[in-house]
């Protein structure tokens, strides 16, 4: 059993932390394959950039870029205009969008499962902010644990509070946990 | 129980790196090594790491503080890709000659004109003939292992090693590795002997120019010319293949992984098509293999481990069942053959294995390689020799030919 999961984001937006915080969480849910990787080359701010994180319960052996991923969470949805995200899902994928909007407003993505989650409103409400601007990326983490159900809130909180002290990891913990609250699912056809 | 930790394949050299308790650190930013050496600064600012962090202006320099450290007996440590090693080339061949046991990642990137920081192995490979042992890792638990072994080899040959790893597949992708604990490595690797080159009390030249035949010293001695000193490295790395494999096993006594020594096979007892490649390429091929044997072809996989010294008997031994030989490399010899396929070409002659030989060199400058594409190119080789195509020159795989 595996995901394939690509993350859409712009440079400086945490992408690949994202990525590896995923990483971690699944980890510690037992998945004993995991890799975790950045679209390979040069970083720029505010560019488009995609990480990957390939999870499964055996060894992963392919270090390959990931072509089609199961679900895609969209950090950045000015990307969406530019990016065809269909194409790069497998059949009956999942995409997680930060969005003030509801997944029916999309109905390019009938074909898959859409979740959406206003990651930024959120992540200014909790004061998670890095040189003034909202922090989307721990909010995203939280959207895609509830929309997939891959990883746990409690896997989550734990990478969370290793990886962060003090202030910043209770403010990182309650953007993840309204997050989680707040995402809305639509499946597959509904 | 060690514990897991989710990095990239830099971070596992930094972290071998240091728990090897290296003394001198010298080394230039290059991408896509440049992580290795922020983090052995981050150790070392920090005082987790009580070591030298020498900063330099070039590549060239990186190496040759290495080798003035080890000469007074300091474990060394540098690392670089690509034009970083072209760069240090000169003094790659006098660490080798000077007989230092400096250990070196190279973090896999393409060769330019035209630039490239992209992964394939023609920066390592190209330094073939410089004396140093060329190990190659598939993973990042192999690069944590191997940058260990790396010092316990080159500290009981007296030999440079260069431990390679594929650049952005390996360096930059993070995967769980089991850390070991410092008590155990500390035990693995005691602290290094000092060489003795440099002794107030003994005074004495070091690499002086040297005459083509041998001659007495000042005290009557009679002395090594250069071909003897040659002689003597060459001797060392083949004498180095018995360490290898002999720190290869002791490792995996202690800590429990055994990563094969000189190479690995998967699948291969009994298999008729072999399957030879070296590094990343070769766990991409893993899953291929699996795909191809549910499929009923008897495939197996070598994945050669020791590039320099080559193991010729080793590599004889596994492919000596085979009906068919499918080499994978990110690496050519312009004007000749995949420079692996070369290799084993080479240790095959004379021997009783005689069948097809297709080669593949793929991911050149970075160019993706997945299972499916290594999966489709073992179907359409065996395809091939079906029909009589026993020995083609070296295919280009995934790329415009025409």
């Amino acid at each position: 059993m595996g995901y394939d999961i690509v993350w859409h984001g712009r440079g400086g937006q945490g992408v690949v932390v994202a990525a590896h915080i995923l990483a971690q969480a699944a980890y510690l849910e037992g998945f004993g394959g995991i890799t975790s990787a950045p679209q390979f080359g040069p970083e720029r701010r505010g560019a488009p950039l995609t990480a990957s994180t390939r999870i499964s319960s055996t060894t992963i052996r392919t270090v390959s870029q990931v072509q089609k991923a199961d679900i895609a969470v969209v950090l950045d949805p000015s990307l969406m205009r530019i990016i065809n995200i269909a194409a790069t899902l497998n059949d009956g994928g999942l995409i997680v969008i930060n969005t003030n909007l509801q997944p029916h407003d999309f109905p390019a993505y009938a074909e898959y499962a859409v979740a959406t989650c206003d990651a930024l409103h959120i992540a200014n409400g909790c004061g998670l902010l890095k040189d003034g601007s909202a922090v989307v990326n721990a909010p995203m983490v939280g959207a895609l644990a509830r929309a997939s159900g891959i990883i746990s809130l409690s896997s989550l909180e734990k990478v969370f509070t290793e990886r962060f002290k003090g202030v910043l990891a209770s403010v990182n913990l309650m953007a993840v946990n309204e997050a989680y609250v707040a995402t809305i699912l639509k499946k597959r056809g509904e | 129980m060690s514990k897991a930790i989710i990095m990239t394949g830099n971070s596992a050299a930094a972290l071998a790196a240091k728990m090897c308790r290296i003394q001198v650190v010298a080394a230039y930013p290059i991408t896509p090594q440049t992580s290795i050496t922020e983090a052995i600064s981050n150790y070392v600012e920090s005082g987790e790491l009580k070591a030298e962090y020498v900063r330099v202006e070039s590549e060239h320099s990186a190496l040759t503080v290495c080798i003035a450290a080890s000469t007074v007996g300091a474990r060394a440590f540098t690392s670089t890709s690509s034009h970083g090693l072209l760069y240090m080339h000169e003094q790659v061949h006098w660490a080798a000659g000077s007989r230092l046991p400096i250990v070196m990642c190279c973090v896999n990137r393409g060769v330019g004109a035209p630039w490239s920081i992209f992964n394939d192995q023609q920066d390592s490979v190209s330094q073939r003939d410089t004396g140093w042992i060329q190990l190659y890792c598939r993973d990042n638990q192999e690069i944590i292992d191997t940058v260990i072994q790396a010092y316990k080899i080159a500290e009981a040959v007296s030999v440079p090693v260069m431990v390679c790893y594929d650049g952005f597949v390996l360096s930059h992708t993070m995967m769980p590795v089991v850390v070991p604990m410092q008590e155990q490595v500390d035990a693995f690797l005691p602290p290094l002997k000092t060489s003795g080159h440099l002794d107030t009390a003994n005074p004495r030249n070091i690499n002086p120019v040297v005459f083509p035949w041998r001659r007495a010293d000042s005290q009557g001695v009679m002395r090594d010319g250069y071909m003897e000193i040659r002689y003597k490295l060459h001797s060392a790395l083949n004498d180095a293949r018995g360490v290898i494999t002999q720190v290869n096993g002791e490792y995996a006594r202690v800590f429990g992984r055994d990563h094969g020594g000189l190479l690995w096979d998967y699948n291969a007892n009994a298999a008729e098509i072999l399957i030879v490649a070296m590094g990343s390429i070769a766990s991409e091929s893993m899953p291929a293999i699996d795909s191809l044997r549910a499929q009923g072809i008897n495939v197996g996989l070598i994945g050669v481990r020791a590039f320099r010294p080559f193991p010729k008997l080793e590599v004889r031994e596994k492919l000596a069942g085979a009906k068919a030989i499918i080499v994978l490399e990110k690496a050519i010899s312009y004007g000749h053959d995949g420079a692996l396929a070369c290799e084993l070409k080479a240790a095959l002659y004379g021997s009783a294995v005689r069948v097809p030989f297709h080669s593949y060199v793929a991911g050149l400058g970075g160019r993706d390689v997945n299972a499916k594409e290594i999966e489709a190119a073992i179907t359409d080789s065996l395809k091939q020799i079906a029909e009589g195509n026993l020995e083609p020159p070296t295919h280009w795989l995934n790329c415009r030919t025409e």
